[in-house]
């Protein structure tokens, strides 16, 4: 890597007052062919673009972005990273998300300040108790770190948690996952985008794909708002936008692009050191580095892609987290913002390739991308370069909604984010 | 969030309708005879178009009926609502 970054640049920059940092990406052109494009610069595309050069060797790549590079539901997320799903297949995929997310700052020397200060998943009445439980389970079978709190140890875990039993929706226990955790997300899109950049990957911003060009049953390259530019390969991971590229390919998926809201309030001290997540009453919680309360709420209940969120569906959420944390009462929101989720009727993404040669489909993560990023990546990579899956998202195609086996994690509780 | 003119009750807060999805997909007459593919496209697959769609609401929280509308999903403008069985008014 061209500029490293360490302790003794940090020293070295501090003598010139920060000044000369050089940038940490390029701003190329586009070139007229490349051997496989990736369209979207979230943090799937990005890491996608990664790991195709890192791993297979594939650096005559590049990732067109419309907008600007984790301007997207990558920088609009409330950033939750854990991996306790309940079906074998996601348990795979996930976790093997977790795993790199533990050496992610090494490996691309950026600091995504991943923390893993665990994630706990609140029940609230007895088929959430039952149906925790039983995940608490599943996870341990498939290795992955679970234990069941009772109300008690939940209090414990989390003080300020209002556990009396009187309030509508009372705490009957929660699951924990120590290694879960959150992470900066801007960091994560900046880490790939110029470890990416450093081997060779055109990043190309302000570039909106408006078409796809075919030969047959191959494509042949893309239309762009900067041209067209040719390629045998292209891997779209355009989250809420995942339709609207298939629709000019005459795919149809099976997406439903919704807005998904968060809110930060304004910055406090130090009050809660977890994450805290309710899937019953649709309240999540955590505090972010900087001191605010950051808060998700539910999806619009309607198609949509306006990137706003409605009123009525943070006002839900925030009545739960008053009657959970009474401490918050007189807190004040500072920003609200939505983002465009692709929901899949299963809850489970689609990492794929399609019945066009050449043409790959990363989407589908809906409400809860973030935490497989840099698997997703990994995964994607695989995909594209070898025309083949990896076993651990062989179960993550598109045909599974032809042949019924669906990776059904809706029902399996614990599911948003 | 926006308004609904409910085609029975007038106009109405979003919030009391829930959405039902893509209309005209209309349930297959002869279910035995689908292919795995056609059941998939019947139950599963969706434009979910950005731009006008057409789609179809229930006014749950108030007369419980079921009618279509036509809505850009881009800006969440309602260019027309018309009742079930009825064919879009416009393109
Ligand atoms: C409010 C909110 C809270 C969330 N909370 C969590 C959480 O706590 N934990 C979790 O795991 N997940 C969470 N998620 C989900 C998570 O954010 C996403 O699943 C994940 O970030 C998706 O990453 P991505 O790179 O695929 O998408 P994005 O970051 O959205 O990237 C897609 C990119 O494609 C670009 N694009 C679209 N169309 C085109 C085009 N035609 N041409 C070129 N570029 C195009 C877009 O501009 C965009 O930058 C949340 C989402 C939201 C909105
Ligand atoms: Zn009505």
């Amino acid at each position: 890597m061209k500029n490293k970054y360490s302790i003794f640049s940090l020293i070295k920059n501090a003598f010139s007052y920060h000044e000369n940092w050089q940038r940490a990406w390029r701003d190329p052109e586009p070139k007229k062919e490349y051997d496989a494009i990736i369209v979207g610069g979230g943090g799937h595309g990005l890491a996608t673009a990664f790991y195709l050069a890192k791993k297979h060797n594939m650096t005559n790549i590049a990732v067109v972005e419309k907008g600007w590079i984790g301007g997207g539901n990558t920088g609009r997320n409330t950033t939750i990273i854990r991996s306790n799903y309940l079906w074998d297949a996601s348990a795979g995929l996930y976790d093997h998300a977790l795993k790199i997310w533990e050496k992610l700052s090494q490996e691309l020397n950026y600091n995504v300040m991943f923390s893993q200060r665990g994630v706990m998943n609140l029940a609230h009445n007895l088929q959430d108790v039952r149906d925790l439980k039983r995940r608490t389970h599943a996870n341990r079978l498939n290795g992955i770190d679970a234990v069941w709190l009772n109300t008690e140890e939940v209090k414990k875990f989390c003080p300020i948690i209002n556990t009396s039993q009187d309030i509508r929706y009372p705490v009957l226990g929660g699951t924990l996952q120590r290694r879960a955790g959150t992470a900066r997300h801007d960091a994560v899109a900046w880490g790939y985008a110029r470890g990416a950049d450093a081997m060779g990957v055109d990043i190309i911003q302000n570039c909106e794909v408006k078409g796809i060009k075919r030969n047959g049953n191959s494509v042949e390259g893309i239309e762009t708002t900067k041209g067209f530019i040719k390629t045998k390969k292209i891997g779209v991971v355009a989250a809420g936008h995942s339709s609207v590229i298939a629709n000019m390919v005459d795919l149809k998926l099976p997406l439903e692009s919704k807005p998904l809201q968060a809110l930060v309030s304004e910055p406090v001290k130090p009050i809660i050191d977890t994450v805290v997540m309710s899937n019953a009453v649709h309240a999540y919680v955590s505090q972010s580095d900087k001191g605010e309360l950051v808060i998700g709420a539910g999806t619009d209940p309607y198609v949509s892609y306006t990137q706003r969120g409605s009123h009525d569906v943070v006002e839900g959420t925030l009545k739960a987290i008053l009657e959970l944390y009474p401490i918050f009462s007189r807190m004040k929101m500072l920003r609200q913002w939505g983002g465009i989720v692709d929901i899949c009727p299963d809850a489970s993404p689609i990492i794929s390739k399609t019945n066009i040669k050449g043409l790959y489909f990363n989407c589908g993560w809906g409400t809860g991308g973030f935490k497989a990023t840099p698997g997703s990546g990994d995964l994607f990579a695989h995909t594209i370069a070898n025309d083949e899956p990896h076993k651990l998202n062989a179960d993550f195609n598109i045909n599974r909604f032809v042949s019924g086996d669906l990776v059904d994690e809706h029902g399996a509780a614990a599911v948003a984010h | 969030m926006f308004l609904i003119n409910c085609p029975y009750c007038g106009e109405r807060d979003q919030s009391e309708f829930s959405s039902g999805g893509e209309a005209h997909i209309v349930r297959p007459k002869q279910p035995k005879e689908l292919s795995d593919d056609q059941w998939a496209e019947f139950l599963f697959m969706r434009k979910n178009i950005k731009g006008v769609q057409f789609e179809r609401w229930n006014h749950a929280h108030g007369c419980r009926k079921w009618f279509n509308m036509a809505r850009d999903t881009s800006n969440d403008k309602i260019h027309a609502v018309y009742k079930m069985g009825e064919k879009p008014p416009i393109k």
